[in-house]
């Protein structure tokens, strides 16, 4: 299977978790779309050299995951698919910036070691934080919680078009890939020629899906607008939360944490 | 290749949300202004298109590795440039919001190199003038291959410029420019043989779909001035708000914000004075390193334990 197709089947079930009745899935959208989005200004707001300070910053994910019920599993997995771009262009780091930074035991550690440890926690930080966001919420929710915002309508519609028939048309291309690769035999790389044809009527049938859908929505009174009903509003618990992971966020950015409990411990066992 | 979080520094990722942010809103009301409700479905349709065509790999003569199509070309010409980067920015978002890809803060950036150049650059000022009114197969497939490449060269460039402006990476812009514009140049030239074979296709078994979206010369040139007029000037604004008060705030902000303006030209990607742990001290080291266990610690038992909470709870509630 591609590495698109098992993403899309883990898409599937973080969809479907949204839609189960957990604390977090009473937040108002809003809510948590402008709380995540501050969680990822702070994780990138920090110098290129911290890896202490950030590591308390993973309570707002853990806890979202733990309060949603997310599968750290799946998390893990959309991770590690997600990655590879981050590491890539991280592992120069370490090549290029070899001045010495840390010292520990006797092993001493390069700056560009430490920058590159950076990179992949701030990769993982902001990457679950909108996993969760979408996992917590769901996409229709979220949807709607950007018009409110005052994002235009044209593009919400859009986002919410191209998420419901995202898993048809990838069903119609993949079931296509199989069917040729089926009756293939040994010719199992996909000439330019039959990759034009096959691609070719996958936009056709896209075109044709478009036409029938708008004959569709037409005979349903459809006049341009998507109307849905969204039950949420905004309650003082929604305040309380976004306040409270502000002020954490904030606290974390100013006070070095685990530099702070370190000082503690070696003065205590002093 | 997508703009990641990671490597991203608020200054920059939020200048790139702006000027991205100004090009959605224009385009979405040119789109909304098109008053075509079929275009909702048809979007839609195409932005799910993209996605699926990425399932689909083929093998490249001659080097035995595959490729696929990323569609900012071809969706300009199906949808119109304004049309084609709204079906962009959704897949983008959905990508940053689903599959970790890219990033929300990378966003802007993403939208910008992957959407803004190829719909407003490649597609009016090379796409346009090469394929002129009703090319030839050849002339069409020439226009294809150069403008895709084009437009994924300046994207290219628009993430090396991105990655050393933030100053997340060491590597220096040099080195960074050798290692990408070569590997985006095979993938421009895989792209517009990909975008050249559906046009054809599409040529040969549903000439109208081409005429009648890839129509209307006049609108598409007069449109794009205003549009790139209020790019630069959210760009100017936003850099302008944001290097003031970047200068109020220490640390990686001002450094990023220094490089952008100039000051160190010819500095090597590496900031004057690392603060995380200022002094090579084994002591403070240690304590750091053991402060930084406990944290993770701590917040994996906050985790666990509101993991268990919940699962009490919900034994107890059916």
């Amino acid at each position: 299977m591609t590495r698109l197709a098992s993403a899309l089947d883990d898409l599937r079930t973080l969809d479907s978790l949204a839609s189960r009745d957990t604390i977090l899935a009473h937040r108002d959208p809003r809510a948590k779309l402008a709380t995540t989005l501050a969680f990822i200004v702070t994780v990138a707001s920090f110098d290129r050299y911290r890896v202490g300070a950030l590591l308390p910053l993973a309570l707002y994910p853990i806890a979202l995951a733990a309060l949603g019920d997310i599968p750290s599993r799946l998390l893990l997995r959309a991770l590690w698919l997600a990655s590879p771009f981050a590491v890539l262009v991280g592992i120069f780091n370490p090549l290029l910036d070899r001045a010495t930074m840390l010292s520990l035991a006797g092993v001493e550690l390069s700056a560009g070691w430490v920058s590159f440890t950076a990179i992949l926690l701030r990769f993982a930080l902001t990457a679950s934080a909108a996993l969760v966001l979408v996992a917590s919420t769901g996409m229709q929710p979220l949807c709607a919680a950007l018009t409110r915002l005052g994002v235009p309508r044209v593009f919400t519609v859009q986002l919410l078009f191209l998420y419901r028939y995202l898993f048809v048309l990838a069903g119609e291309a993949s079931r296509m890939a199989t069917a040729r690769s089926l009756r293939a035999g040994d010719h199992s790389r996909m000439s330019p020629t039959v990759y034009a044809s096959l691609l070719g009527h996958l936009l056709l049938r896209a075109f044709e899906r478009a036409r029938r859908v708008h004959g569709a929505m037409l005979a349903r009174g459809f006049d341009g607008e998507l109307r849905h009903a969204d039950s949420w509003r905004w309650r003082r618990s929604d305040s309380l939360f976004t306040a409270g992971w502000g002020a954490f966020f904030a606290w974390v950015r100013i006070v070095d944490l685990p530099a702070a409990i370190g000082a503690l411990l070696a003065g205590a066992a002093r | 290749m997508h703009m990641a979080d990671a490597l991203l520094s608020p200054t920059t990722g939020i200048a790139m949300w702006v000027a991205s942010g100004a090009v959605l809103a224009v385009a979405s009301r040119h789109v909304g202004a098109r008053e075509d409700d079929r275009l909702v479905p048809l979007m839609g349709m195409l932005g799910a298109f993209v996605f699926a065509a990425q399932m689909i790999n083929f093998t490249i003569p001659a080097t035995g590795s595959s490729g696929h199509l990323c569609g900012g070309l071809l969706l300009a010409i199906l949808l119109g440039p304004h049309a084609a980067f709204v079906v962009i920015a959704s897949v983008l978002t959905v990508q940053a919001l689903c599959f970790a890809d890219g990033g929300l803060l990378a966003l802007g950036a993403n939208m910008f190199n992957l959407g803004v150049l190829p719909c407003f650059v490649a597609y009016p000022l090379i796409y346009r003038p090469l394929a002129g009114a009703a090319p030839s197969n050849l002339r069409l497939a020439l226009a294809a291959i150069v403008a895709a490449m084009l437009g994924l060269q300046l994207g290219a460039l628009g993430v090396v410029l991105q990655t050393t402006l933030s100053g997340i990476s060491s590597l220096p812009t040099k080195t960074f420019l050798i290692l990408m514009l070569p590997i985006h140049l095979a993938i421009g030239v895989v792209e517009g043989l990909a975008t050249t074979a559906l046009l054809l296709f599409l040529r040969r078994t549903r000439p109208d779909l081409l005429g009648g979206t890839a129509g209307s010369p006049t609108g598409a040139a007069a449109s794009i001035r205003p549009l790139l007029a209020s790019l630069a000037l959210a760009a100017l604004f936003t850099g302008g708000v944001l290097s003031w008060f970047a200068s109020t705030q220490p640390d990686g902000l001002e450094w990023s914000v220094a490089h952008a303006a100039g000051i160190e030209p010819h500095a090597p990607i590496t900031p004057p004075a690392p603060v995380a742990w200022p002094d090579v001290n084994a002591g403070t080291s240690l304590t750091g390193v053991v402060g930084g266990i406990v944290t993770l610690a701590l917040v994996m038992a906050v985790g666990s334990a509101l993991r268990r909470r919940r699962a009490t709870t919900a034994r107890s509630t059916p």
